[in-house]
């Protein structure tokens, strides 16, 4: 006890004399040297100002009347109609109808990209059949099959699945093939060289390698599914967030629309936030 | 020497590369007996990871047999236990988890298993530890309870201490010898690390560097149980220079080979 003591203090004491001496020089400039870290409350407070800049900017440019009111409303005009659309039941039902779209068309892509990114990961003979073909189809824009999609499925609720599955479906397939095929080949040899066959392989050590990653993946289309769920909306529903814009554009609800932007970008915020929460939790190992 | 555990008869390996054919190895042969420990040394890029991963069965030598105890090895298998240098362990599992994932048996047996071989690692205490939350060393010795845990006939090492600093290097070959010296067991090791081959052998080869073939056969004579005092005796030194000449001229020879190339 006592040895442990004492060769502890000299330990403890030399850091802490240091830095007081350098103090005064060190200090100046941190936030203006390149790489150098900063506190996390600093951080927060720079975060902070920057959005009451924003907001403070755009307030000020709605005072002085920098535009018309209907191409620029202030601030608080669209709290205000954002209250109102909550009070009257609209945005909630919008939200509703916007978030069951994108659940529903966003599963339905993922339940089939998953199986077939995983499967072009790890077979080059799946891989050269699926993969340029994906890749090709990858470039064309999703909002060119609006049309398409109309024609073919109509207007209906399955219009707006489509859209998101053609939008995202592509996507998630190569990168779901990418995050496979970085699972580290060691991985793979040491379970090979433990007599176990490919498909254990696949199941025990490829896809519990590759889940973080996997997840990620899901969590940034997710986002880009919100983009084709907004269009497909604005362009052929009578209902939805993005259907609420289009209408107030017709009236010159700027601050409806203004509202709307806003809600989906909170959405979006909160499901990308939810979704990292969750995977730090599941994949607490992969630190 | 009676029958061989670990036959390696004229393996040669061709790399087939867009700018023409590589020769890795070329006529390579040599046999470890059973309960030895050999090292095969070589500068890098001289194939030594390439005939483990051979003898393994990860790879396919272009010609050539590899045979364990007189039968051909095609495929990997439970008979040769492989420690790698890195991504040994599987981040998801616990170190308990992943010993116990290379045992078969009922729950219970594997269980047990699996805890005596952390114990003989010394790492009983970190049974529930994820890897992220372990050293690089204790990774590593959690690497070697596995690969013993499954009891395979030969234990297959490539460079399983290059990714470490020095110290704990020589920890863990201090810990290999101790493990080894009580349960004496087919050993294949590959390194480039000179000291740690004498230390930890039996017998040393020295590779060439490409193709690689065997050049030299060296059987060190330093007693056993050896300490980390055997390294600054003189024997240990004779050995040392005699595989440092060797080392050192393919080392050369590749130097000078990529200047002339330029």
């Amino acid at each position: 006890m006592a040895e442990a003591v004492t060769t502890k203090t000299p330990d403890a004491g030399a850091p802490k004399r240091a830095p007081a001496n350098r103090r005064g020089r060190k200090r100046r400039g941190t936030l203006l040297r390149i790489f150098n870290p900063i506190e996390p409350r600093t951080y927060m407070i720079i975060a902070l100002l920057s959005f009451l800049l924003l907001f403070l900017g755009w307030w000020l440019a709605a005072e002085v009347n920098l535009a018309k009111d209907i191409f620029l409303p202030s601030p608080i005009d669209v709290w205000n109609r954002g209250v109102e659309l909550v009070k009257d039941g609209t945005l909630w039902d919008d939200t509703k109808v916007s978030f069951l779209r994108i659940t529903i068309g966003f599963a339905i892509s993922t339940a089939i990209a998953l199986p077939i990114g995983i499967l072009i990961g790890t077979y080059r003979a799946a891989e050269a059949a699926i993969e340029p073909p994906v890749d090709f189809i990858r470039y064309m824009p999703a909002v060119a099959f609006l049309p398409l999609t109309i024609v073919w499925v109509g207007v209906d609720e399955s219009q707006k699945w489509l859209i998101i599955f053609i939008g995202t479906f592509f996507q998630q397939v190569l990168l779901v093939m990418d995050n496979v095929k970085r699972v580290p080949r060691e991985y793979v040899d040491i379970s090979h060289t433990l007599g176990m066959r490919d498909t254990s392989v696949l199941r025990r050590v490829v896809l519990p390698a590759a889940a973080p990653s996997i997840w990620d993946t899901l969590r940034i289309t997710l986002g880009w599914a919100w983009t084709w769920l907004v269009i497909a909306e604005l362009v052929a529903a009578s209902d939805g967030l993005g259907h609420r814009i289009i209408v107030a554009q017709r009236y010159f609800q700027t601050d409806t629309i203004f509202v709307g932007i806003f809600v989906i970008g909170v959405l979006g915020l909160i499901m990308d936030q939810a979704m990292k929460f969750t995977g730090k939790r599941i994949f607490r190992w992969a630190e | 020497m009676n029958e061989p555990k670990l036959s390696v008869n004229g393996v040669r390996k061709v790399f087939e590369g867009r700018s023409g054919d590589v020769v890795a190895l070329d006529g390579v042969d040599f046999e470890i007996a059973e309960k030895e420990f050999v090292t095969v040394i070589g500068t890098s890029g001289c194939g030594k990871s390439t005939l483990l991963s051979i003898i393994a069965g990860l790879e396919e030598e272009t010609e050539g047999v590899v045979l364990l105890d007189g039968e051909e090895v095609y495929a990997p298998g439970r008979d040769r236990g492989v420690v790698f240098q890195s991504y040994t362990l599987f981040p998801w599992m616990t170190a308990q988890k992943n010993v116990e994932f290379a045992l078969r048996g009922s729950k219970r047996e594997r269980a047990d298993v699996a805890r005596q071989h952390l114990e003989m690692v010394g790492l009983e205490g970190f049974a529930d530890a994820y890897p992220s939350q372990l050293s690089g060393g204790m990774r590593q010795r959690i690497a070697i309870a596995r690969a013993l845990s499954y009891k395979p006939q030969v234990l297959l090492m490539d460079e399983p201490f290059g990714a470490l600093d020095a110290q704990t290097r020589q920890l863990m070959q201090e810990l290999l010898t101790k493990i080894w010296e009580e349960h004496r067991m087919t050993v294949m090791f590959v390194t480039h690390d000179i000291d740690e081959a004498v230390f930890l052998s039996d017998r040393v080869l020295v590779m060439t560097a490409r193709p690689g073939r065997i050049k030299e056969d060296i059987t060190i004579g330093v007693d056993r149980p050896r300490t980390f005092e055997v390294l600054t005796t003189p024997e240990f030194f004779d050995y040392k220079s005699r595989l440092l000449a060797a080392v050192r001229e393919e080392s050369l020879r590749t130097a000078t080979e990529q200047l002339a190339a330029r």
